[in-house]
């Protein structure tokens, strides 16, 4: 078989892993651009999301649809829920004090872990895709009696992964407009860039604050819903991801949006054509070592600005 | 209209402020003067809730608003111009303005009063913050403090750093809103300015204050100047 089909399969991959590594990394980012918290949990609001996606699915018999439009819609503001009840109880109490809130989301990591495990147990859960046709990606060659398509085999995605992709840009794009547009959104930046004069002229704080890591939980667990028909809910799920967003964060720079887009790109692609070509375990060797130059050569990352 | 009773506050276990009491009338410049670390800023970000108080009290018309939480104070009607200006850099002239509107909902009249009294800045409106000359920089802090329409005034050194024709337009600024019956309690190092400016003095020294002198007593007696300040 030649190059072309294991590129287009790379590339497929890739991009569904970018689509969910950069919502879960964009919730990261916003996170800790907004509060300074590096919330080492994050990669356990994933793992909540497409555990609950699992419970809820389980719930509707009938089309594998309706279970998986549930879980889409009720299982991140759950997730939501909890993030701000961890908000209220914990990072709140102490003040968002960036070494104490470090400290504060491992053990936040642990417990969610574990209460996981208590519940559900350590099986691995499958949810069933709302739609999962195959799709045959032809190719287009040059034959005696001109231009024809041709299908290599094993040449395919489903659509199920295109939607996936679709799913990730449309709520990218929605989670831009929300910054860049709203008034929500306006508080949040404001926020971010100084939180004494944000008080100083009418804005809560603290409601913002909540706001943000409910949001950013959300979007972890939207990531979740969203791969646990490609890969199988379990409570030890949330590692890789939680390791990749922020590799995907400090190359796109902390805090920056289009920056944890653009990365998350980067890595998801890369990720892919590595796991085509050679395997897995050497795409996160690279990546991780991408980090290390990036750190070295371009602290700020590659949106971030200096100073940061 | 403002009115602080035995104020104390500072920072943890370091306490700033000792015992605080002053006015400030509708309709007067009151200016806080003092050396360096004699508690100005410190009063000012008092005033706002910013930093709690441990006793006393500050009213803005009666209501006492030193227990309220810090994002209630500016919806009291008091708006702040702190120290260095502190604009919101990545965000553009018009959402800085937006920020300040939104403390009471307000519309397009205070935004366009605003706007007519620093008309420099209706040409920068896409213009992001940190992208403007120290000066509009300047008008840029005073005019999202406006935009809540205060009845109180809190002005933190607003002429520093600026060049005089700019130091000129916001001492205007600052007259026009005495005349309209806001009550200014400003900050500020350059004694000469604050004598032509303001009605009344209260000095501040090592976190106390020394009752309130009118500008022309101390115009009679300028060795409180010399005392207080070292000028």
């Amino acid at each position: 078989m030649e190059l072309v089909p294991y590129l287009i399969l790379g590339l497929l991959e890739g991009l569904v892993t970018a689509a969910v590594l950069s919502l879960m990394a964009l919730g990261l980012s916003l996170v800790f651009g907004v509060m300074r918290v590096v919330n080492v949990a994050h990669g356990e609001f994933f793992m909540v999301g497409a555990v609950l996606a699992w419970q809820i699915a389980s719930l509707f018999e009938g089309h594998p649809a309706w279970g998986f439009l549930a879980a889409l819609l009720v299982a991140p503001p759950l997730t939501a829920c909890i993030a701000v009840a961890a908000n209220q109880l914990v990072l709140k109490r102490i003040e968002y004090d960036p070494e104490r809130t470090i400290v504060a989301t491992i053990g936040l990591l642990y417990i969610i872990q574990q209460v996981t495990l208590m519940t559900y147990g350590p099986d691995a859960r499958p949810v069933e895709a709302p739609f999962n046709q195959r799709l045959s990606i032809p190719l287009v060659e040059w034959t005696e009696s001109g231009l024809s398509l041709y299908w290599p085999w094993g040449l395919g995605t489903t659509t199920y992964k295109l939607a996936v992709i679709m799913a990730a840009v449309m709520l990218l794009t929605g989670i831009w407009i929300l910054m860049t547009r709203t008034r929500s959104g306006l508080l949040m930046r404001a926020t971010q860039l100084d939180r004494e004069t944000a008080q100083a002229f009418g804005i809560p704080v603290g409601r913002v604050y909540a706001t943000v890591f409910g949001l950013g939980a959300a979007l972890a667990a939207l990531a979740g819903v969203l791969i646990v028909p490609i890969q199988q809910a379990h409570y030890l799920m949330g590692h890789d991801p939680l390791l990749l967003s922020f590799i995907v964060v400090i190359i796109g720079g902390l805090g920056s949006l289009p920056g944890t887009v653009v990365a998350a790109l980067l890595i998801g692609i890369s990720d892919g054509m590595i796991s085509v070509f050679f395997s897995p375990t050497l795409a996160k060797i690279i990546a991780t070592l991408g980090v290390a130059f990036v750190l070295i050569f371009m602290p700020q990352g590659l949106f971030g600005k200096r100073g940061l | 209209m403002l009115s602080i009773r035995n104020l104390s506050s500072g920072y943890g276990d370091a306490q700033i402020l000792h015992d605080i009491s002053f006015e400030v009338n509708a309709g007067e410049i009151v200016c806080l003067l003092g050396r360096n670390g004699s508690g100005k800023t410190t009063c000012m970000k008092t005033i706002m809730g910013l930093i709690p108080a441990n006793a006393g009290s500050v009213k803005v018309s009666g209501e006492t608003v030193s227990s309220l939480p810090a994002h209630e104070v500016p919806k009291r009607g008091i708006g702040y111009i702190p120290q260095g200006r502190r604009l919101f850099a990545e965000l553009t002239v018009a959402e800085n303005l937006e920020i300040g509107l939104m403390v009471h909902q307000r519309g397009d009249n205070i935004r366009d009063q605003v706007l007519g009294m620093f008309p420099r800045l209706r040409e920068r409106l896409d213009q992001r913050a940190e992208t403007l000359s120290g000066g509009e920089q300047q008008m840029l802090a005073t005019g999202r403090a406006l935009c809540i329409n205060p009845s109180v005034l809190l002005l933190d050194e607003p002429t520093e750093g600026l060049q005089p024709s700019m130091i000129e337009q916001i001492r205007e600024a600052v007259k026009a809103l005495r005349a309209r019956g806001v009550a200014i309690l400003l900050v500020e190092q350059r004694v000469d300015a604050v004598l032509s400016i303001a009605d009344r003095v209260v000095f501040l020294e090592n976190g106390r204050n020394h009752p309130p002198v009118t500008t022309a007593e101390l115009e009679a007696k300028p060795e409180l100047l010399t005392r207080f300040v070292g000028v």
